[in-house]
């Protein structure tokens, strides 16, 4: 086990460097001077250019700014932003616990959804039911995210208004960041509706992130369900007498779980990229429309920390997945 | 007495045979139809379209469709904010789109291929060099690094689709290299190779034909991919710009009036997931029909 765990490990270096030489050469591909374009229209005297040159370390050879960025991202150190004069290490520190909530709140839904529609479609094979999830999840697969949300706040907030149209929670209320978390916050204050407030801003944009991951659990579940129902075992325990519930949840499921899993660790990608789109439309305060704000005034060490973390992030997921793939199978865990 | 002739079955031809497995499945039948209906539209665009795209219609602001109370049947979709009729742009839109979804599928298609094949072909420091960069595009959200790109190198267009195409070359390197990597233990590979072929005929004459199955169904993966990651930049203002008729930054644009006037939102929205769908349908479908594993 600790052999399987070590070489996986050992293929995370390589792809950390790589994500890092990328994020390097980004700031430096810009067309154009650094130094002028970060100035902006202003424009910088010779003098502050060399002196910004040496503060930035540009006059220094490739391979050393190549190293001593990388000595910096490894102690944490990303930079200031531009705007705001702020290190990026701490300005997504403080805007990470609202994405960490919505991609929650999307993971959730995505399986609770996405799970039982997979197996009572592999289960109802060929019905009216199946054909139906089978139509929605493709539909959901086709979705444009920004579109959906748009739709949804168009009908649910603003036609019926069930829910509020963007936001974290209501203005009336002002909470202590103790978590950051706002459905935590939001109980701590321990004032009346807050809570409820900070659950019905989460609804909708829980839904549209969530949409996508859904569609793809729910075709998972449905094709390795249909896959572990057709094999021996499961005719034996039927042949056995064995409840239908009990075949389904307790022989199959166990088996049909395990690419689930997987692709459901696969998922912390998309969730992350669509909450690019989603925070954006919906006005929710974390990374990804941190980043692209960023991206509009032309902030490049907050473009560059923040791939640099979302990547990290993701890397460091699929490699939690694969290793809990490797205990749950031993078989992965074995072979080369 | 008559003597009846009987005729031995006329054996299918290859496309016989496909378009026999192909036509079973209705939806991919289906995405086709679309498919093929929105490329004549975007072909001929400028005939099809009732108006020009930027044609500005100053009595007629925000005229919802023409089905509706106020509606006009000139414009049987309504009109934007600026008295554009929607229906001619999302017409127009449809040759951007699939222009962009052709130019960053046939790009990355050659590169991720020509790759591939190299990879697989070579094997050893070429293949494990290709296959690390490989490994660390996918470890990015493709739509991160497209936003990435286009942010180094400007919001336009072609930037985008240069974007898209780069974001998308994974998935041709891996699928070329393991078919190619099947094939090169075949006989037909050994023994065009003790006859004499070059390494460069034995990559692109022999062995290329054979891993085509494979790339067909992700190239139509991959244009439902481009058009959506397109309109996704667009949406963000990172890729076609204003006044240019994209599915996506019409999107963005109509934003201010989502609450007035719901269909210079609803339409171009729903021409993105059409478009998106039929192309998802196509490549189910060709998957099935070019598998030989689910052929029975």
């Amino acid at each position: 086990m600790f052999q399987f765990i070590f070489r996986r490990l050992s293929l995370v270096i390589p792809t950390f460097i790589g994500i890092t030489l990328l994020t390097f050469t980004l700031i430096r591909l810009i067309p154009g001077d650094p130094i002028e374009v970060m100035a902006g229209e202003r424009g910088v005297s010779a003098e502050r250019h060399a002196e910004l040159s040496a503060q930035l370390g540009f006059d220094q050879p490739l391979y050393i700014q190549y190293f001593n960025y990388v000595s910096g991202v490894l102690q944490g150190d990303l930079g200031n932003s531009l705007v705001t004069r702020e290190p990026v290490l701490s300005e997504f520190l403080a805007l990470f616990p609202a994405t960490i909530e919505l991609t929650f709140c999307a993971a959730i839904f995505a399986i609770l959804v996405g799970l039982p529609a997979g197996i009572i479609a592999a289960v109802k094979r060929g019905t009216l039911f199946d054909h139906s999830v089978m139509t929605f999840s493709l539909t959901g697969y086709s979705m444009p995210v920004f579109w959906w949300a748009l739709l949804l706040m168009l009908i649910f907030s603003v036609n019926l208004g069930w829910t509020p149209v963007s936001g974290r929670i209501d203005v009336v209320y002002w909470i202590d960041n103790v978590t950051g978390f706002m459905l935590i916050d939001s109980i701590l204050s321990g004032e009346e509706g807050a809570f409820s407030s900070a659950a019905s801003h989460l609804i909708l944009p829980s839904i549209v992130l969530g949409t996508i991951p859904m569609a793809v659990i729910a075709r998972m579940t449905r094709s390795s369900m249909l896959e572990v129902l057709s094999e021996d075992y499961i005719r034996t325990a039927r042949a056995k007498g064995i409840a239908p519930w009990r075949v389904i949840v307790i022989h199959a499921l166990r088996n049909a779980l395990i690419p689930v899993i997987t692709v459901i660790g696969l998922q912390v990608g998309i969730l992350l990229s669509g909450a690019i789109l989603t925070e954006t439309v919906f006005a929710w305060p974390g990374i990804g429309k941190w980043l692209i704000e960023s991206i509009g005034r032309r902030d490049y060490p907050v473009v560059q920390g923040g791939i640099l973390i979302v990547a990290t992030i993701i890397i460091v997921v699929n490699l939690l997945v694969d290793i809990a793939y490797g205990i749950v199978n031993p078989r992965i865990r074995h072979s080369r | 007495m008559t003597t009846e002739t009987l005729q031995a079955p006329v054996p299918r031809t290859p496309l016989q045979e496909f378009w026999h497995y192909f036509s079973s499945n209705k939806g991919a039948v289906a995405g086709l139809a679309f498919i093929i209906f929105i490329c004549f539209m975007a072909i001929f665009a400028d005939v099809v379209a009732p108006h020009s795209p930027s044609d500005q219609a100053r009595d007629a602001l925000l005229l919802p469709p023409a089905w509706l109370e106020g509606g006009n049947w000139v414009y049987i979709l309504g009109t934007d904010d600026v008295g554009r009729d929607i229906l001619s742009r999302l017409i127009h839109g449809a040759r951007l789109s699939l222009a962009v979804g052709m130019v960053a599928v046939t790009a990355s298609l050659l590169m991720g291929i020509l790759m591939g094949l190299v990879a697989g072909y070579c094997k050893g420091v070429i293949d494990t060099v290709i296959m690390r960069i490989v490994d660390i595009m996918l470890a990015m959200p493709s739509l991160l690094l497209a936003i990435a790109i286009v942010a180094i190198l400007g919001p336009s267009i072609v930037n985008a689709a240069l974007a898209i195409s780069i974001v998308s070359l994974p998935h041709y390197v891996r699928l070329t290299r393991a078919a190619t990597m099947s094939e090169m233990s075949r006989d037909y590979v050994t023994s065009s190779r003790v006859i004499g072929a070059s390494p460069l005929r034995l990559m692109f004459v022999c062995i290329l034909p054979n891993c085509v199955a494979p790339l067909i169904v992700q190239a139509t993966l991959g244009f439902s991919t481009a058009i959506l990651d397109m309109a996704a930049l667009g949406f963000l203002g990172l890729g076609a710009q204003p006044p240019t008729p994209e599915w996506g930054s019409m999107l963005a644009d109509a934003l201010q009036f989502v609450q007035r006037a719901w269909w210079v939102v609803t339409f171009p929205g729903l021409m993105i997931l059409i478009t998106v769908l039929a192309f998802n349908l196509m490549g189910d479908g060709l998957r099935d029909a070019l598998d030989p594993k689910l052929k029975q």
